[in-house]
């Protein structure tokens, strides 16, 4: 009896895997015609619908508050969604997480993600990106009293981050000598800072303002303002969609010229007092 | 019913003031812990006006907890027709003449019931799209886990329903010229039905808790909606998963409640199998999970 | 392609599984002698210890474990200042191995309960009639008989309190079910190899054990 269990569990890995192994190798070839009339140029022109995938939980970045999303996140995506001829009663927003922006775009559950999405190799063999609209960096949101002034001041102290993500990564890789607290959520770990279990909150910057500037917690916290990492947001979309991936950068050009960049941050996270930083279009992704 | 008259004696004067004692004692340690459990969440300033007030507010209900609520309502309740379904096949399965199905079918409910939901969940939403090309919906990785394992453990109660009901039943059935499968589906699954009700009911109630597991995989229930998203909005997450307690309570009770009724219209219908007499109430054992 | 021969990655492994394994020991622990007191007050005869054992169980059996636990780390230790230890992780531990044993405990009492339902009353009437009192009765002829019959469904509880430990996951601790999610993202590659090792371990551990409270509640079956 148990020998057959166990060749059953074995024969079910193996072909699981070589069922997954193949799965790779198809998608690389079947979705070869994506740029031109496919892309998200050609769906916004004919159908003036798009879908944009964005966070729900980031205040002053995706937050779903009812049935509206608002934030930064959200304002660029209105601007792109402009952009492409499409009006806001066209755009459908559909909460993402970290871990399934790559499988949405792939599958076509959304169309771009706009949703706190760091540009990097390994997500670029997945998928295409727009942007950088944005240079976060990992910060620290410490209490306003606190000592702390950077992560190197970590040591034997309880930082607290979201289970798997990558902030949370690093604090296990470079800064061993701080002691990791992990939540789902980072309104768990901000009132996990709010209550002094925790000595620091985390994650990109930006995040972090967006929770600082929340009414409940004005003047109570501080981000330090010394990153220690280089996140790039970027606009994620099918990787075989070059058109609309340099369609997506003219629009930003665009909108740091005419100053609807600069409205975008003052509207959601200018708020929380940071001045916009210029979109520096030189550094915009060439698309391949 | 019949414990107090059973275990100890009719208390006579000294043991009723033995009693009393105990009683007021252990009540005031009672309002005393209590007190101070008030006590430390006022100090702490979790009474604050403004930490509840978000709950006093129509929208916050409509935007998030009832939302979430009906998330948590939907997956269960797909989950236990499915959940049924899949007990009653495999019972069925485990109890064939014929290895070919019973040895399978054995194996999937063993393991199914020893792996951890958690696991189960994310495997299904993370791990099957690489197979399938296909996304999986929260929704849809929540039943589908909770209806492997539930339907797994509710496939033994059959299983052991089935084993109850005394042979006589089956052998009357086979001489009245009924097929193996009238059998099965006339004679002994519906009495075995009847004699794991409480089993089932309090499976039921660990399969709405279960629902809570999406946050990992970020569906859309009461946890999700009415504890992370509204503390993301108004920063009162210990508030907020308060009244998300309270909920599961009250639903879980209902339902509970509900298959008291209905145990006891069967009972008294007499379809029921007889059992032994027994010192307290009705017995339920569920295993928790 | 074999994920667990990387030395960092097989460490993950033991750590997640050595966090279950201390999670279950001290948990069983706790909601045996917690379940077995509170059913004690279940069956007492002050009504006080009565209405406070069925609150007990009517509002842990009822409520998520996720919250519970939540609620050890933003209750207990956040509000109302229970510490266990210095170490965020060892405290984390003692915070999950309590929301462990509070709710696995309604459900050993209702087993007890249970158990208690199978000893004849002709038992509990004979120890009165010699003139025992109740924790006589209770501790020396009750408890003993419903002990035998309580060994299947304790089993079973105790089989899912060591899955559920996974659920401390939530406030950090990186148990297995932590550790799996760890290896998958770093390895997405190779997702079904590490569930089939999580989850088979679960299976080869948990599958026998299954069987063997199967077989020592036949054994010490009371033969009426």
């Amino acid at each position: 009896m148990r020998i057959t269990r166990l060749a059953a569990v074995f024969g079910a890995m193996t072909m699981a895997l070589t069922v997954a192994a193949c799965g790779g190798d198809d998608s690389g070839s079947s979705g070869g015609s994506g740029s031109g009339a496919s892309g998200i140029v050609g769906k916004a022109e004919k159908d003036k619908k798009l879908t944009i995938g964005v966070k729900a939980d980031q205040p002053g970045l995706g937050l779903q508050t009812g049935s509206t999303y608002t934030g930064f996140d959200i304002e660029i995506g209105k601007l792109i969604a402009k952009g492409l001829g499409v009006e806001e009663s066209g755009i459908t927003w559909k909460t993402t997480v970290s871990a399934n922006r790559e499988p949405y775009i792939q599958q076509g559950q959304v169309d771009i993600v706009v949703a706190t999405y760091t540009i990097n190799d390994e997500r670029k063999q997945k998928v295409n990106f727009g942007g950088p609209y944005y240079i976060a960096g990992q910060d620290l949101l410490v209490p306003t009293a606190s000592t702390i002034t950077g992560p190197d001041a970590l040591a034997g102290k309880k930082v607290c981050s979201v289970s798997g993500s990558t902030p949370a990564k690093r604090i296990q890789t470079d800064y061993k000598s701080a002691q990791l607290q992990q939540f789902d959520s980072y309104s768990k770990c901000v009132t996990a800072l709010a209550g002094g279990q925790v000595d620091a909150v985390t994650t990109d910057d930006i995040i972090l303002a967006g929770y600082a500037a929340q009414e409940q917690y004005a003047g109570k916290f501080k981000v330090v303002g010394k990153p220690f990492s280089t996140e790039p947001y970027g606009i994620g979309l099918k990787k075989d969609d070059t058109a609309g991936c340099n369609k997506i950068n003219d629009i930003l050009k665009a909108a740091a010229a005419d100053g609807s960049y600069k409205k975008a941050w003052d509207d959601t996270l200018g708020k929380s007092g940071k001045a916009a930083a210029d979109l520096d279009v030189s550094k915009l992704t060439n698309c391949s | 019913m019949s414990t107090d008259a059973v275990l100890y004696d009719h208390p006579g004067p000294r043991a009723r003031a033995r009693n009393r004692i105990f009683t007021v004692v252990f009540g005031i340690a009672l309002v005393a812990l209590l007190y101070w459990i008030y006590h430390r969440f006022d100090v702490k300033g979790q009474w604050a006006g403004t930490l509840w007030k978000p709950f006093t507010q129509s929208s916050t209900w409509t935007d998030y907890i009832l939302p979430g609520l009906k998330g948590t309502l939907q997956a269960a309740a797909i989950a236990m027709v499915l959940s049924l379904a899949f007990g009653i096949l495999f019972a069925v399965g485990r109890l064939s003449d014929h290895r070919w199905v019973r040895i399978p079918a054995g194996i999937v409910v063993e393991f199914f019931r020893a792996v951890p939901l958690l696991l189960m969940m994310f495997f299904i939403f993370f791990g099957i799209p690489f197979v399938t090309e296909q996304p999986m919906s929260p929704l849809w990785a929540v039943v589908i886990a909770l209806t492997l394992y539930n339907g797994s453990v509710l496939a033994e109660a059959f299983r052991a329903g089935v084993r109850s009901v005394p042979p006589g039943q089956s052998e009357a059935a086979y001489a009245i010229g009924m097929r193996k499968g009238q059998v099965m589906g006339q004679i002994l699954i519906p009495q075995a039905a009847r004699a794991m009700l409480p089993v089932i009911v309090s499976q039921l109630v660990v399969l709405v808790k279960d629902t809570a597991l999406g946050y990992i995989i970020s569906y859309n229930e009461l946890l999700q909606m009415g504890v992370n998203n509204v503390a993301a909005n108004f920063g009162n997450v210990i508030q907020a998963a308060m009244v998300a307690a309270a909920i599961y309570i009250a639903v879980n009770a209902t339902l509970t409640a509900v298959a008291g009724w209905l145990s006891k219209r069967t009972r008294r219908s007499g379809k029921a199998p007889r059992t032994t007499r027994v010192l307290a109430g009705a017995t339920d054992q569920t295993t928790g999970a | 392609m074999d994920v667990f021969s990387d030395a960092d990655n097989l460490d993950v492994y033991v750590t997640g599984f050595l966090w279950i394994l201390k999670l279950t020991l001290v948990g069983t622990l706790g909601a045996v002698v917690i379940g077995t007191l509170l059913a004690a007050f279940r069956v007492s005869p002050i009504p006080v210890l009565r209405g406070f054992g069925a609150a007990w169980v009517n509002i842990f059996r009822n409520t998520p474990l996720t919250l519970i636990v939540f609620f050890c780390y933003f209750g207990l230790y956040s509000t109302l200042g229970v510490v266990f230890s210095d170490d965020l992780e060892l405290n984390n531990f003692w915070l999950g191995v309590v929301g462990l044993a509070v709710y696995t405990a309604a459900f050993v009492c209702e087993a007890i309960r249970s158990g208690i339902n199978t000893v004849p009353p002709g038992q509990a009437e004979a120890a009165r009639a010699i003139g025992m009192t109740f924790r006589q009765t209770l501790t020396m002829i009750v408890l003993p008989q419903a002990g035998r019959a309580v060994i299947a469904p304790l089993g079973s509880i105790l089989i899912a309190l060591c899955k559920n430990a996974t659920i401390i996951g939530t406030i950090g601790l990186m148990e297995s079910s932590n550790a799996m999610k760890e290896l998958i993202n770093s390895n997405g590659q190779a997702v079904f190899q590490i569930f089939f090792v999580f989850a088979g371990t679960f299976a080869v551990v948990l599958i026998p054990t299954g069987y063997g409270f199967g077989w020592l509640a036949n054994k010490m079956a009371v033969k009426r």
